[in-house]
């Protein structure tokens, strides 16, 4: 078994860059093109930072740093973010 | 709701279980949260040292209020302060509640079937509790609901009492899976959910329910795959495997 | 510093001189996981070191396993805060894998199977301060810890020793690996508290 959790649980560490909720965005993959919303993809929370993987090929979406002072984010997986509007 | 550390106040406390505490929080600026959110909670040592992990909402407040129900981890660093340490009055920083995805819409008509793995109850109680108190004239309030709960004995399941009466109505429908130790009198040995068990506690694929699932990683993953190799659509399945946030800040 | 949780002491840190500034002792050893784990069959596996010319040096598991042999005992850093003194493993001196190398680069790249990457100059592997590890305590090294084989270079914070390793790319520049180019130190001293930029 996978030790990795949902995408949801990176709401909050994700709240300190984006005034909307991103995880409930849908997000295409640079590698596989698989999209759908962050929430569903790989959260691997024992790590040197916070790591979303695609849930189809499991290369990384979005990496993120909390170092104390600065919180460092990375995109570069993702080609495609969308967001809808309630 | 734009977030960041925010200072609670503990304003009541009740032990759940033996191993399980439920926090009651005022977080002042809160307007409500939805079902099925969660708040990350963090602790600071007087050295400096902090320490950060998600909880799952149990309430379905619509004030400043909200409530948490904790398990206590073996090895567990946050969840044993939070079980035994904690006492009203004192604060706690949160961010959130957060997650817009793994949430009931009272907006959202369609039948809902939970499956809670032990303490992965706790999001799904929160829909339950919305459920009941929703405006009766939101297409979700006579939306059927089904829980499907999985727990180890009798003495270990939470919201206990709460749960026997609402499921007294024909809103809601609560099927439990004793893993370990059954009730006394039940007719049924204490053992695993299994994809059999499974199939006749749940919503038929007819109904096209709408799934929410949380629980431990493994129990979450296999429920969800019996699922889909028993027709369900896998994009009507939402899941929360639950653990720590880890060691990073 | 946010609001003080009296009566919260986390994970104790404590007072040991073995310990760097702002550690705390485990006796467990912590998976630190940011991917699934990759398996790798020692008939596939294979480690090699390429130079600045492109020359490859390229050793079968077999070949690193006829190598000469060290046992070490050592103490290793975790940046989030772990630290687990006393440990053994057994392995391969890169003194050893450097000896028919012929480099003017000062730093190197270690890449590994599922492809993470750290950067290390070449002085911190080479003076008997760093192995290719292939046991710990005694038993084969579990992929969940870097099995087949992982760097260990346990004199700085331990995202450096790379689990999987599979081979160094020699560099005539620093250049930033998986974590250092996202916040963390790029060289990653422990007894200076190099955790991030």
């Amino acid at each position: 078994m996978t030790d990795y959790l949902d995408g949801n649980a990176a709401a909050g560490p994700l709240s300190e860059f984006f005034a909307i909720d991103v995880t409930t965005a849908r997000g295409r993959c640079l590698h596989c093109g698989r999209t759908d919303a962050l929430a569903t993809a790989q959260l691997y929370p024992n790590s040197h930072g916070l790591l979303l993987r695609c849930p189809g090929c499991t290369e990384i979406l979005l990496r993120l740093v909390d170092t104390g002072d600065t919180v460092c984010l990375d995109l570069h997986g993702l080609s495609f973010v969308e967001l809808h509007r309630d | 709701m734009r977030t960041g550390w925010r200072v609670a106040e503990v304003i009541g406390v009740s032990q759940e279980t033996r191993t399980a505490r439920t926090l009651r929080l005022r977080l002042p600026g809160l307007t409500g949260h939805r079902a099925g959110q969660h708040v990350d909670v963090r602790l600071t040592a007087p050295d400096g040292y902090t320490a950060v992990r998600s909880y799952s909402v149990a309430s379905a407040l619509p004030g400043d209020e909200l409530e948490l129900t904790v398990e206590e981890l073996d090895e567990g660093e946050v969840s044993p302060y939070l079980v035994h340490g904690v006492s009203v009055g004192d604060q706690l920083e949160v961010r959130g509640p957060v997650g817009g995805w793994f949430v009931w819409d009272p907006a959202d008509p369609s039948p809902v079937q939970l499956i809670a793995g032990g303490s992965g109850v706790v999001p799904l109680m929160a829909m339950i509790r919305a459920h009941a108190a929703a405006d009766p004239a939101s297409p979700g309030a006579t939306a059927e609901f089904r829980l499907l709960y999985s727990v180890r004995s009798p003495d270990a399941a939470y919201y206990g009492a709460e749960l026997d009466e609402l499921a007294g109505s024909d809103l809601l429908t609560v099927t439990y899976v004793y893993t370990r130790e059954a009730p006394a009198g039940s007719p049924v040995p204490p053992g695993r959910l299994d994809a059999r068990a499974l199939s006749i506690a749940v919503l038929p694929v007819s109904a096209n329910p709408a799934f929410f699932i949380c629980g431990a990683t493994a129990f979450v993953e296999t429920v969800a795959d019996w699922l889909v190799q028993a027709g369900y659509p896998a994009d009507r399945i939402k899941t929360e495997r639950y653990g720590g946030m880890g060691s990073t800040p | 510093m946010g609001i003080v949780s009296p009566g919260f002491f986390g994970r104790r840190r404590q007072g040991d001189p073995a310990l760097p500034p702002g550690q705390y002792l485990t006796e467990s050893f912590p998976v630190l996981s940011a991917g699934p784990t990759p398996r790798i069959a020692p008939e596939e596996w294979e480690f090699t070191i390429t130079t600045e010319t492109g020359q490859v040096h390229r050793w079968s598991w077999d070949e690193f396993l006829a190598l000469k042999q060290d046992d070490v005992t050592q103490d290793i850093h975790c940046v989030t805060s772990w630290s687990k003194l006393g440990t053994s493993w057994r392995g391969v001196s890169l003194d050893t894998l450097f000896e028919s190398v012929e480099s003017d680069c000062e730093f190197t790249m270690a890449h590994s199977y599922g492809g993470y990457t750290t950067n290390v100059p070449l002085d911190d592997l080479l003076g008997g301060k760093a192995w290719i590890a292939h046991e710990f305590d005694g038993e084969a090294l579990e992929p969940a810890h870097g099995g087949p084989a992982r760097l260990l270079v346990p004199h700085l914070y331990f995202w450096k020793s790379a689990k999987w390793v599979r081979g160094l790319e020699l560099l005539r520049q620093d250049e930033p690996g998986f974590w250092e180019s996202n916040g963390y130190h790029m060289y990653g001293d422990p007894w200076r508290e190099e955790r991030y930029w």
